[in-house]
């Protein structure tokens, strides 16, 4: 069994809680929220042994690992905390609020030598596993462009302001949506290198963008377009899409179905000349306890696995989160 | 329960498979008549039962049930709660505090937050009573003999081991609208152990049954071992896996399987409503 404590029982956090509570592996040794509210219920109901201090949780309990699921900007000082501890790390996405504190994270996690890992959740989804697969057999030939796509029905009418609506804790659409987009980008073909020029749009919000349009080059040369908007009521709930185009093919995929046209036959095994098409279900592992994705329930998975020393940890590390947070660096200052 | 429901994924652009699909049939139905056509296709094959979530576009649909009470007579909803997306979208947009407040009527909440004071189980029960309520009242004068609560929730109660909960839906159903109390589940095997041993006999449970195992979460043996063995009343749906099996040998399966009450299906087209239901009626009778 693996000692699990959580810290910040918000959307992200409750569900990782759920998720945690349901794994068969896993001692959920405290939960931490500064919501008496949201921690009497968890004491209450859950039997969760609760506090509002993560300090005297992580004294107290002397957790294996933790989750940490607060606000963005209180991330550094709470994994900085962890990592001297020598804790195994469960970050929310995006990672830190700005570049340098995540290279001093990285380079302390690494001194650890603990588990760390970032909750990007795209990558445990079966379409974009299948992408980067393909991408890496060279069968799209010289890829030339991208284009990487977001949009859903977060903020589609003027509200009332909170910390998602504030830029200096983590609000906005570039940080909570497109940072998905980004990371799936950094990882399927190569880290953003340089912003070309970018537009945060604000529509209905007062102090964040809600849309992030820009133009990408990747540290291999290839160039693309992010195109996020998650004032877009079209959407039933959040859908992204990765367009890519090589010289001998082209891929177009979401979280459901992967499209792949290919000029040759014969060049990817399992594909045909043209125009091929797989859905999520020939492609997702099932789990053992669902919530709401496979993607949720796998990556949670994982880590109590790379904890465990059942598998390396390789997928969302820190270090691939930080190209992330660093192209949301370029894309805010490009808009200046 | 009749032996075939339907189902309103089609009708609110959920397709697990494609969002071009999705795409296509929100431009469809962008009409309740479209919708109402459809349901009435469904009825001229002996489907009287719809069971949908409280989107609210449902409310349009209960009135002009509501408004021809000869012609729908014997028509049933089974409502699922609540709509989970408008709740996930406010939350990362108001947090989870802010998201009650908004959605739970009158002061109570207000009160709460204010206080200061502990919350006691039966101020979140009076929470969860409060949201039950507002969901059900566009389905006033129409009858609702089951009332579920959807899997998001249902789910995340059971992982977060809230089985009071559960119970407390189950009850507040059961009192308040004299109707019985069902639970969408991914994770079957695991809701009917909580339930049993919260006191739940038997209880109304739809969850994915398919024969490719699609969302079975602990895997399709203990699902088929529990149907055998154990008592509930089955309700089965994504049949279809996802769209990744064949339609006669989807209906195959899950009609040959026992214990299965009822099969839950949404289709767009009359053609489709028509199949499903010849297939299930073929494959029942087979097994008789």
């Amino acid at each position: 069994m693996i000692k699990v404590a959580l810290i910040g029982a918000g959307k992200m956090g409750i569900s990782h809680l759920s998720i945690l509570g349901a794994h068969p592996d896993v001692d959920l040794v405290g939960a931490c929220d500064t919501s008496k509210m949201i921690t009497d219920f968890l004491s209450r109901y859950g039997k969760f042994n609760c506090f509002t201090d993560y300090q005297k949780m992580v004294d107290e309990t002397k957790p294996d690992a933790v989750f940490v699921a607060v606000p963005t900007k209180f991330h550094y000082p709470v994994i900085k905390y962890l990592l001297e501890k020598k804790i195994n790390v469960f970050a929310e996405k995006p990672f830190c609020l700005n570049a340098e504190q995540g290279l001093e994270l990285i380079a302390l996690a690494g001194k650890q030598q603990v588990v760390n890992q970032v909750g990007y959740h795209n990558k445990f989804i079966g379409t974009f596993s299948e992408v980067r697969k393909i991408v890496n057999s060279g069968a799209l030939g010289e890829i030339y462009h991208f284009v990487g796509e977001a949009y859903g029905p977060v903020v589609i009418k003027a509200k009332s302001e909170t910390w998602r609506s504030d830029p200096s804790e983590g609000g906005g659409c570039l940080l909570d949506y497109a940072s998905h987009v980004i990371d799936l980008i950094n990882d399927l073909l190569a880290p953003v290198n340089s912003v070309k020029g970018s537009l945060l749009k604000s529509i209905f919000s007062k102090n964040v963008e809600d849309a992030v349009y820009a133009l990408l080059e990747l540290s291999n040369g290839v160039s693309g377009v992010l195109s996020v908007n998650w004032s877009d009521e079209t959407y039933r709930k959040m859908s992204t899409t990765v367009t890519i185009v090589g010289t001998k093919g082209k891929i177009v995929s979401d979280a459901n179905e992967l499209r792949v046209f290919l000029k040759d036959a014969n060049s990817l095994k399992g594909y045909s000349k043209g125009w091929n098409v797989k859905y999520i279900t020939d492609l997702t592992e099932p789990v053992d306890f669902y919530l709401r994705g496979e993607e949720y329930s796998a990556q949670v998975d994982y880590f109590v696995k790379a904890v465990a020393g059942k598998v390396p940890n390789s997928i969302n590390t820190f270090q691939s989160a930080w190209y992330t947070d660093n192209a949301i660096e370029l894309i805010k200052k490009s808009s200046k | 329960m009749e032996r075939i429901l339907f189902g309103d994924n089609q009708f609110f652009a959920v397709n697990h498979i494609s969002d071009e699909k999705s795409r296509a049939q929100s431009i469809k139905f962008r009409e309740d008549s479209a919708i109402i056509k459809t349901l009435d296709e469904a009825r001229s094959f002996g489907i009287n039962t719809f069971m949908c979530t409280t989107h609210d576009r449902i409310a349009n649909i209960c009135e002009i049930i509501r408004n021809d009470p000869e012609k729908y007579k014997d028509f049933k909803i089974f409502p699922c709660m609540p709509y989970a997306h408008k709740y996930a979208n406010a939350v990362t947009e108001l947090g989870i505090s802010g998201t009650i407040k908004q959605y739970v009527p009158g002061n109570l909440f207000g009160t709460m937050l204010k206080g200061g004071v502990a919350y006691l189980s039966k101020d979140f029960l009076s929470i969860m009573e409060l949201l039950i309520d507002a969901e059900m009242k566009m389905f006033k004068g129409v009858n609702t003999p089951v009332i579920f609560l959807q899997n998001v929730i249902t789910d995340l109660f059971l992982g977060l081991r809230a089985d009071e909960m559960l119970v407390g839906f189950y009850n507040h159903v059961k009192k308040k609208y004299n109707a019985e109390a069902g639970f969408i589940t991914m994770n079957m095997p695991k809701l009917l152990d909580v339930l049993e041993r919260n006191g739940i006999e038997n209880p109304i449970i739809c969850s994915s049954i398919n024969k490719v195992g699609f969302r079975m979460s602990g895997g399709i043996e203990i699902y088929e071992e529990i149907l055998k063995t154990r008592k509930l009343r089955a309700i089965a749906m994504q049949v279809l896996g996802g769209g990744a099996i064949n339609p006669k040998e989807a209906i195959e399966y899950v009609c040959g399987l026992p214990n299965i009450e009822s099969i839950l299906f949404g289709a767009s087209s009359k053609a489709n409503i028509q199949n499903t239901i010849e297939n299930i009626h073929h494959f029942d009778l087979a097994k008789v």
